[in-house]
Parts: structure tokens; sequence; C-alpha cells
């Protein structure tokens, strides 16, 4: 298997939400926070208008991962970028280095504390026992542990949103982009996991 | 010609001073899968699907190919092309 990855696509989404509430639903994600929402691009311009959903997009050189003073993140096999909230000290750098905005913290007390950061899990859970208690309270459902995908993608009526193997998305994509013959434009991928004409950086160098 | 000897040495020795400082430490911390400061996580393969409490797909538990083809089944259920066909 190659890796897990998100697409979305711009021409099929009708801005519906049905991802949002299905991952709100599925982990339980509490009041303030949206591991994953539906925005607007090319706002008012007539005709250009699309809508995406966005949340943690599991990057290749995640950003977040880099920037944690705590080294409280870990990439599991499947390429799905996990963090262990027992480690986590809320201190928001992970929020500013991500450039899709997808860490978000609880309110944890008066004057807008902030509590541990939360985030998309692919539906994959955490560092706690696989389908526990501790592990759907603290990170919401490990659905690959029941050999599921996210219920963001497979709840998506249009099937804008796909999730799962890089490889076999990106399939589904490019037989859907010939059939249409237009809008092969996937958003947030060049970031996510590189273009195609970057080099690949050597182990351990700067970014 | 000891008056050489020392003149040389101290150039190598002025040099590898001078030119210390301009070397670079690596400042990335380079991840490895499963180096992190948290605990470890289990590998969804690991879990058995029979005592699942939400039944899905089926694989053998321990096996990584039989799991990944058990998604990659699902992942295939994406494409409603082939699903109307």
């Amino acid at each position: 298997m190659a890796r897990m990855k998100f697409l979305c696509d711009a021409e099929r989404c009708i801005e519906c939400n049905g991802c949002v509430t299905a991952c709100k639903n599925e982990n339980e994600v509490p009041w303030g926070v949206n591991r994953r929402r539906v925005v607007t691009i090319n706002d008012g311009m007539v005709g250009a208008e699309k809508s995406i959903s966005v949340a943690c997009m599991h990057c290749s050189d995640a950003p977040c991962m880099a920037v944690c003073p705590v080294d409280c993140f870990y990439r599991t096999d499947e390429g799905v970028v996990l963090h262990d909230k027992d480690l986590c000290i809320g201190c928001g750098y992970c929020f500013y280095a991500c450039p899709f905005g997808a860490p978000q913290f609880p309110q944890a007390g008066a004057f807008g504390l902030r509590g541990k950061m939360d985030k998309c899990t692919f539906c994959a859970g955490g560092p706690e026992k696989d389908l526990s208690k501790e592990e759907f309270s603290k990170y919401g459902s490990n659905r690959l542990a029941q050999g599921k995908l996210p219920a963001c993608a497979e709840m998506c009526s249009t099937k804008a949103l796909l999730g799962g193997d890089g490889d076999v998305i990106a399939d589904i994509y490019r037989q859907r982009v010939l059939k249409r013959g237009k809008g092969s434009e996937v958003w947030g991928w060049g970031t996510a996991y590189g273009k195609p004409d970057q080099k690949a950086a050597p182990a351990g160098s700067k970014s | 010609m000891t008056g050489r000897k020392f003149v040389f040495a101290g150039t190598a020795l002025l040099l590898a001073l001078g030119l210390g400082a301009c070397g670079e430490r690596e400042q990335v911390i380079v991840y490895k899968q499963g180096k992190y400061q948290g605990k470890p996580d289990t590998k969804p393969w690991e879990n058995d699907p029979a005592a699942n409490p939400y039944p899905g797909s089926k694989w053998n538990k321990g096996d990584k190919s039989s799991w990944e083809s058990a998604v990659r089944t699902r992942n295939l259920g994406q494409n409603e092309y082939t699903r109307a066909e």
C-alpha cells in the first residue's frame, strides 16, 4: 500500500457539509472544534467559485511534526499523521505551521485557555488501545482498525471527497477527469504531498 | 627545517580553527517511524475483525496484506463509475 491521502474534487463538491457532519458524528468532536470544514475558493468571482472540504491532509513532510516542541507527532505505516494528546501542551505552534489550518484547540478554561490540540486522525484513532474507550474519548473513532476508511469520504454524497490509498484515489480521480474532460486541478496536493516536478529532499535536510 | 614545519602546522591549525565556524550542524530532527516521545501505537491489522463491535471489512488478524486488500476493496467502492457498471 502506498499511503493514505485525501483528495477533494472541487468540480463535485456541492457544499452540503455532509463530511463535516459525518466527522462530528463519528468522532463526537467537542463543540467549537471542527476537524473538517468546507471552504469556498475564488469567493465572489463569478463562474469561478468552488467549494472544497479541508482537514488535515496528513502531509508527506508534515510541518506540524517539525515544529512541535514536545515531539508528540508520529506517522503511521500508512502515512497518517497522528499525535499523543498526553504529551501535547497546547502551545499552538502546529496551528501556525499548518498550511491547511487543521490543528484545532478546544477551550479548556476561562480566558480562552487552550486545551490539547485536536485534528483529523484519518479516522485512525491514536496511541491508545485500539477501539478502546480511552482512544475514542481522546481521538475519536478508529475506523482503519475496523477495515474502514474515514467517515467523511465514505459519507460524501457526490463522492467529491475521496479518502484512502493515494494510488487508488488518484486513479479514480484520473478516470473521472478523463470522462468529464475538465477540472484536473487537485487543491492542496502540491502543498501536502509535493509537486511532481519537485525533487525529494534528501533525508534529514533542512526544509 | 623545523621552523618550516612549525609554520605549516600553525597554518593548518589556523585554517582548521578559522573554517570550523563555517560548518553547519543539522538542525532538523529526522523523524523515523516509531521514534517519537509518546506512547507506541498498534497497527490496524493487528486487531481481530471478529472482535469488532461494528462489523466492517474482513481480514486475518495480524496479516497486513489481507487488511490492505480489504481496505482497497472498500476504497474502490468510492468509484461510482465501476459501481454503476
